[in-house]
């Protein structure tokens, strides 16, 4: 990964002959806002008959926010992978036009029954992705160096851990729909676990650097899998033992999942074993049966997905709706603003992803699939890259969350597995999911950067003949 | 690290591939069963919110889409009310589609692969998609007439063009309001549906094709057809007329309606038979030819089979395997023979078609939005019931069954009328039906027709009454027009 070195020639940090390839985001952001724009046309076009004025609000505030981001980046992190930002913004986008044709529905809605119009979720929705646009320059100006945030590991942690119990504080915790996750502060609400399972990545990541060694000593074989030591298994259960706590106290099966998921996988990166996998999924077997067992919550969930129409009237409702969009939508789609997603409670949720595939069909939805698919993609390759542990591990949890997250929310609203609440990331409406998404594609643009930045080399411009190693 | 990273990815990678396949499970493979799910509304909003074909007679529109602000944006509207609900049935958001509404619905709704040129060129111009019209074969003048003659009795009415096939009118009595069962009110949708339920007249049945009744005497021109065919007799052949006849096996006595000898010395031709509608010659007759016989000339009439114009029509039966008094009793259309209104028109059609039996159709031109032509009506034949010099030896025995015999009432001056009249029990103390069916001109007919009024009294003439002057009504409207 070091820079060619040709003697005679002055070799600068930033300015090499490394490619930034700040162009290519520059491009790829335009194709995704030109496509993004139009989509938001169509479905005002397809939901109302007319291209209302807010659409034109949020081309141009989107616009404007992803062409900052780009400068920004420019700026701080010019050898960021250049595939990363475009990807999380056609999402974003898509989500936004997806959120403004539902917010349609609901003021046609609203005029047929003579009530006042509902307030503009795209609008909230496109000045949350200017807040995260924000967090994220701001998370790109303050950490200029990833490796930087190993200084507080167990600070990350205690962070980690206090924002995913904070909802359970009294008179701080407010419960929507049957799950404890929000919290209210004034007029604002904020689902912290969000934030948590960014911070905690840090400090998993951290973590898993200073113990990796021990953590991957094996005492005796079974089964020609590594045993782990005893007292090395006081991590996994501690996390394993929130994961719970958080089924039990907040009835968020998709955070459990993804937490306990997460640290695991992490485990696995970190120390190469095998045996650390078979115990995850051990835990989670038992976690899993412990929570069917005692959560009357967890039950229903189960029942639904095995048979959701034997509930169709009500708790398989939302799942069976979902599933008459996907199956209305078919192979092309039924064209924007063209389908009735809005059938769907909450739609512009947990849902968001089946009002895709009712409007845009197969090709929609698979498009969109593909799109995670690709952010996962390049964090696995900036991990790859990494040029030391911590930002290798820190990028790969992020892939994680991503991947189990899309996997569970998506999985959940196709039946593929039980539905269990959580924001499709990037795409749900909802400003913490959106805040927290954008600040880890700031953490995975500045270890991308960092890893195709090429080596500082000094050169004597006079020495011509002297040999120069690159630095290691 | 980097070995447990490429597996991390490629456990990633089922993730998202076993996504992939699940979408592709429910987006295409389950779709349609998905979309079929009783309880789906979408598939209802599409409909509604797409402008519904109409349903044409000549041009007049008997069932159309009209736009509403409603969250289903087309109404279904029947400008005629009752009168054509046994063509169109109704559009119901509770109960579903009936009738041409039913069957025609790919039409209608613009969903036929016939239309797809059509609806991609409305969605590219920026048009609203709308559904195709189905034009009926009904003749309006014919339908009224038959309507009117309906009025306030239970019964039926089928009209058909005898060369053809098509039918010009198909009336049932009581009917009910389309329009009640097509609105968008659900509550009063299931309210109204649930006071034609109770009433004991039952106007939700649709009884020119769905309902099957004994023909009575006016099976018996299929028995007389049978008879020409045989060979073995002419319209001049002498049968025993008396005034009773013993079904054989039994010490049963059949009457004649008169209670009187049919001829004198109790000998009668088959042609006055027929015009007097004498019941011991033709019991005596049936038993002659055997009740295969009987039943191979029903079948090329269309008994026992089922037809689709392309409303679904009952069945209309001749007994499998009767005995010997039982085939006495079907010939003179009681026992177990069974025949639907456009049944029994199919029989006079044929008589007058030169014996050929066509198959009926209501749908005369299936077209796109913009009127162009998908499918016309292609007359089709079902089978050669009649040699053409035995159909118009019938033909003439029907013509002498209005002028001389029972069937007086359909007369029409300067027109030869054939007819014949009928009056069938359904059970002992039961009243009975009266039935008239009847062609004409007797040749080259233009309008075929049966008429079954329920409720009759128990008396032969009932036919001639009740029945006759409504085939006329019916067969001068066609006349005319």
């Amino acid at each position: 990964m070091s820079a060619p070195v040709v003697p005679g020639r002055q070799v600068e940090p930033g300015r090499s002959d490394q490619p930034t390839r700040r162009g290519v985001e520059l491009a790829l952001l335009v194709l995704v806002w030109g496509v993004g724009s139009l989509a938001m046309v169509l479905a005002s076009e397809g939901a109302a008959g007319e291209v209302v004025p807010e659409v034109w609000r949020v081309v141009a505030i989107s616009g404007v926010v992803l062409l900052g981001l780009h400068l920004v980046v420019r700026w701080l992190a010019p050898y960021a992978d250049p595939i990363m930002l475009p990807t999380a913004a056609a999402l974003n986008l898509l989500g936004i036009a997806m959120i403004g044709r539902l917010d349609l529905a609901a003021a046609l809605r609203a005029q047929a029954n003579g009530t006042d119009p509902p307030p503009s979720d795209a609008l909230d929705q496109v000045l949350w992705l200017a807040v995260g646009a924000i967090a994220a320059a701001l998370v790109l100006l303050v950490v200029r160096d990833h490796r930087m945030l190993r200084r507080y590991t167990y600070l990350w942690g205690l962070t980690g851990l206090v924002l995913l119990l904070l909802p359970m504080v009294p008179g701080l915790g407010l419960t929507i729909r049957g799950a404890n996750l929000w919290i209210q502060v004034g007029p604002f609400t904020f689902q912290p676990a969000e934030l948590a399972k960014v911070v905690l990545t840090i400090f998993f990541a951290s973590y898993l650097v200073q113990t990796r060694e021990q953590l991957a000593l094996v005492r005796h074989k079974v089964l020609g899998l590594g045993v782990p030591r005893g007292r090395d298994l006081g991590p996994i259960l501690v996390v394993w033992a929130v994961a719970l706590l958080i089924m039990a106290a907040q009835t968020d099966l998709g955070t459990a999942v993804m937490l306990f998921g997460l640290f695991v996988g992490m485990l696995y990166v970190a120390t190469g074993r095998r045996s650390w996998i078979v115990l995850g999924g051990l835990l989670t077997v038992v976690g899993g049966l412990l929570a069917y067992a005692l959560f009357g919550h967890v039950q229903v969930r189960v029942r639904v997905w095995l048979d959701p129409f034997a509930y169709a009237t009500e708790a398989g409702y939302q799942i069976v709706q979902s599933l008459y969009g996907f199956a209305f939508g078919g192979m092309m789609g039924a064209g924007w603003g063209r389908g009735y997603p809005q059938l769907v409670p909450f739609a512009e949720n947990d849902f968001i992803f089946s009002a895709i595939g009712e409007e845009l069909g197969l090709v929609g939805s698979v498009a969109v699939v593909v799109l995670f698919a690709v952010l996962i993609q390049r964090a696995l390759r900036t991990a790859h890259a990494s040029r030391d542990a911590f930002g290798a591990l820190l990028v790969t949890g992020y892939a994680i969350i991503l991947g189990l997250q899309v996997f569970v929310v998506l999985g959940g609203v196709t039946r593929l597995i039980p539905h269990t609440g959580l924001t499709t990331p990037f795409m749900s409406a909802g400003g913490s999911s959106l805040l927290a998404n954008w600040i880890i594609l700031a953490l995975l643009l500045r270890v991308s950067d960092h890893a195709r930045r090429p080596d500082p080399v000094i050169v004597r411009p006079d020495d011509a003949t002297t040999e120069v190693v690159a630095r290691p | 690290m980097s070995r447990s990273l490429n597996r991390l990815a490629l456990g990633l990678a089922v993730l998202m591939v076993a996504l992939l396949v699940q979408l592709t499970r429910i987006q295409v493979f389950q779709a349609d069963e998905l979309n079929a799910q009783p309880g789906n509304q979408r598939t209802l909003l599409t409909e509604y919110a797409r402008e519904r074909g109409p349903i044409l007679v000549d041009r007049a529109p008997i069932a159309q889409s009209e736009e509403t602000d409603g969250s289903l944006r087309y109404l279904r509207r029947y400008p005629a009310g009752e009168e054509f609900v046994s063509a169109t049935g109704y559009y119901s958001i509770v109960f579903g589609a009936t009738g041409l509404e039913r069957t025609e619905n790919a039409i209608l709704s613009g969903q036929d692969p016939r239309l797809f040129v059509d609806r991609m060129q409305q969605l590219f111009a920026g048009r609203e998609v709308k559904g195709g019209a189905v034009t009926t074969t009904l003749d309006a003048n014919a339908q009224l007439a038959a309507w009117e003659g309906l009025a306030g009795k239970k019964g039926s009415v089928v009209a058909i063009e005898p060369a053809t096939g098509r039918i010009l009118a198909q009336v049932q009595s009581p009917s009910f309001d389309p329009n009640q069962l097509s609105s968008h009110n659900s509550k009063a949708i299931n309210a109204y549906y649930a006071e034609l339920e109770a009433d004991p007249d039952k106007p939700l049945l649709n009884r020119p094709i769905a309902k099957t009744n004994p023909p009575g005497s006016t099976f018996k021109v299929v028995t007389a057809a049978a008879a020409l065919t045989s060979g073995r007799f002419t319209p001049d052949s002498v049968l025993p007329g008396p005034a009773t006849y013993t079904l054989p096996g039994t010490n049963v006595e059949l009457p004649n309606w008169t209670g009187t000898e049919c001829g004198p010395n109790g000998e009668v031709t088959l042609a006055e038979a027929l015009a007097i509608s004498c019941n011991t010659a033709f019991a005596w007759l049936g038993n002659e030819l055997g009740d295969d016989a009987l039943r191979d000339q029903a079948q090329q009439f269309g008994f026992d089979e089922s037809f689709e114009t392309p409303q679904r029509v009952a069945t209309s039966r001749f007994p499998e395997d009767p005995d010997a008094s039982q085939t006495a009793q079907a010939a003179i259309g009681q026992f177990d023979v069974r025949a639907t209104t456009l049944q029994m028109a199919m029989v006079a059609a044929a008589v007058g078609n030169r014996g050929v039996t066509m198959r009926p159709g209501i749908v005369d031109q299936t077209s796109a939005p913009d009127l162009t032509p998908l499918e016309t009506f292609q007359p089709a034949e079902f089978a050669e019931a009649l040699t053409e010099e035995h159909a118009a030896e019938l033909a003439a025995m029907m013509v002498g069954v209005v002028s001389s015999g029972t069937g007086s009432s359909a007369r029409i001056p300067g027109v030869a009328v054939a007819g014949k009249t009928g009056t069938a029990q359904t059970s002992r103390d039961r009243p009975s039906i009266a039935w008239f069916i009847a062609f004409a001109p007797a040749v080259n007919p233009e309008v075929a027709v049966a008429v079954a009024v329920e409720d009759a009294g128990t008396n032969e003439v009932s036919g001639n009454q009740l029945a006759g002057p409504i085939a006329r009504e019916v067969m001068e409207a066609v006349l005319a027009g």
